[in-house]
């Protein structure tokens, strides 16, 4: 087992504590070093959680005991540290599988991101089940991570695309879902959470109708699984995708997550070391799952920082995550409704959303907007939010965002607003 | 305050020079960045090699528009010549405040698009505008 040294976090203590049911983001803050640099000669404030999160000395830690301990190779070495780094790597991927209750952790194949993973179920499990005529259905509020992949599949295997639209509020037309299901689609992939609107979507409904219909369900978890409690086995998904980075671990880190017999009937995404049983001149077998899809020297430091990262948010307790994080969203929304003149918010009501407020202030352009934001030391993000169909179908070029994360404070969204009139001040509003 | 918000900045973003249509252009382009929306239509009249009439319509931040302000005031009167020799450097002087790197695109997609009508103004009148290429972004 991996012997990190466990410093004394607010996730241990708030484990310690029985049911901790709430969050003390003060508490959270001190495990984050980040939060304790200032930008600008002043405090930062990081609202920018649904690009990437910030990472607790609990992660940073494990990684830099893996390096500076057992910075060995995995699955090889007949040697003490290699064969602690293999189980580090894989006490990381039951970790990883405990957290969104997988009901096996050789089901969890780790992969950079979020954006690797569809890759993966769209190259492997796409081309071979996806054929000529076939028609996949995706929402118009997918990031680009899951569109532009199956744009690529179907145009190899002449297939369609069909898309459900969303409505005024930000929540999906299920209505247009349930007609585009007769079409009989060979696969249903969409967002669980968006990262413009923050529109939590009902993805338990969602998958059952599709199967229903016959098809196999893909959810984008990348902006769940850092703010909700995420149950693979109650969704009953077929493919469940992650990011690990926007949950705390580190850059480089990802999950697929798939059924069993699905992962074995796939063919192999990429091919190399590692992924294979025997090779010969001219024929090689495959490794099982999940090492069949993980070929070469997978990225272990971030592979066991994620594994941390994991035990980081479960020790806190994603109910607890939900509970602060919800609070953040109906703070933000009540205090820049009312003290930001002329603000467009986007998306539903805080309760179907999650930490991620969007919005426009008349006249400004988004980049403005965070570039004199910036100058005050709040991070924000500008721009389209690689959800350019989205933008579209709201007739935006560009937005700005801030989204949450636990270690966030109402005071930082007093900030923003404040931030916010200064923004409209410089522009003689 | 951020520097980049300077007051000639901002009054060249509230009221642009130049900034209308031409009835009857001898060179034109529309271009834009994808990534942020920033777009400007540039329009020329050229005769004689020199640039006799110019103007500009557009829609973004504040830095591509007051950048579209300032270029097309620099470039009235001078040849076609003396145009093409403008860097990119040029139009960050003219813009005179810093310009981190990713606000360089605002910055700099006015001398883009210009460099493009006046490309097309080579290959003959009123060629087809195509949106300026932008970069990956995240």
């Amino acid at each position: 087992m991996t012997a990190a040294k466990a410093a004394p976090t607010a996730a241990t203590r708030a484990a310690a504590a029985p049911a901790a049911a709430t969050l003390d983001p003060y508490r959270v803050r001190a495990d984050f070093p980040i939060l304790s640099s200032t930008g600008n000669g002043r405090p930062l404030v990081y609202l920018d959680s649904a690009a990437t999160s910030l990472k607790p000395q609990a992660v940073i830690s494990a990684m830099d005991d893996y390096y500076r301990e057992y910075g060995a190779n995995i699955h090889r070495g007949i040697y003490q540290i290699s064969e602690r780094a293999t189980e580090a790597y894989e006490a990381a991927r039951a970790k990883v599988a405990r957290f969104i209750n997988a009901p096996s952790a050789s089901e969890i194949v780790f992969v950079r991101n979020a954006t690797e993973a569809i890759n993966l179920v769209a190259g492997s499990w796409g081309r071979r089940n996806v054929g000529r005529s076939d028609s996949i259905v995706l929402t118009e509020m997918e990031h680009h991570s899951n569109l532009v992949p199956w744009q690529i599949l179907v145009q190899e295997k002449d297939g369609d695309l069909e898309f459900v639209p969303f409505a005024e509020d930000g929540t999906l037309r299920l209505e247009v879902y349930e007609a585009l299901l007769h079409l009989g689609p060979r696969l249903v992939a969409f967002t669980h959470c968006s990262n413009v609107l923050g529109t939590i979507n009902p993805v338990r409904e969602l998958t059952e109708m599709a199967h229903a219909a016959g098809a196999t369900v893909l959810v984008d978890g990348a902006q769940a699984v850092p703010h909700l409690p995420v149950d693979v086995q109650a969704i009953g998904a077929d493919f469940y995708v992650f990011s690990g980075h926007k949950m705390l671990g580190p850059t480089g880190s990802g999950a697929l997550w798939a059924r069993r017999d699905l992962l074995e009937a796939m063919p192999p995404f990429l091919t190399g070391g590692d992924m294979i049983r025997e090779v010969h001149l001219r024929r090689a077998e495959w490794n099982d799952v999940p090492h069949k899809f993980e070929a070469g020297t997978p990225d272990i430091a971030a592979a066991i920082g994620f594994g941390a990262a994991a035990d980081y948010l479960m020790d806190l307790g994603m109910e607890a995550v939900r509970a602060h994080e919800l609070e953040l969203v109906r703070h933000a929304l009540e205090v820049l409704a009312r003290e930001v003149p002329g603000i467009e918010l986007y998306g539903p009501a805080a309760e179907q959303r999650g930490g991620v407020v969007s919005f426009n202030l008349p006249g400004i352009h988004p980049h403005d907007v965070a570039q004199i934001l910036d100058s005050l030391g709040i991070c924000v993000r500008a721009g389209h939010h690689c959800a350019m169909p989205l933008h579209e179908s709201l007739d935006l070029a560009a937005s700005a965002r801030a989204s949450f994360g636990a270690y966030n404070l109402p005071e930082e969204i007093d900030t923003l607003a404040a931030g916010l009139r200064e923004v409209i001040r410089v522009f003689g509003g | 305050m951020d520097d980049l918000y300077r007051d000639y900045i901002l009054e060249h973003y509230r009221h642009p020079h130049n900034f209308g249509v031409l009835d009857s252009p001898t060179a034109s382009y529309e271009g834009s960045n994808p990534l942020c929306g920033d777009r400007i239509t540039m329009m020329l009249g050229i005769s004689d090699g020199v640039v006799q009439e110019v103007a500009f319509t557009g829609r973004g931040c504040a830095i591509s528009q007051a950048s579209a302000s300032l270029l097309t005031d620099e470039i009235k009167g001078k040849t076609v010549e003396e145009i093409e020799k403008l860097t990119p450097e040029d139009v960050l002087e003219l813009i005179g405040v810093e310009i981190s790197p990713a606000r360089l695109k605002c910055a700099l997609l006015s001398l883009d698009t210009l460099t493009h009508a006046l490309t097309d103004e080579d290959e003959g009148p009123q060629a087809e505008a195509a949106p300026a290429q932008g970069t990956a972004e995240e």
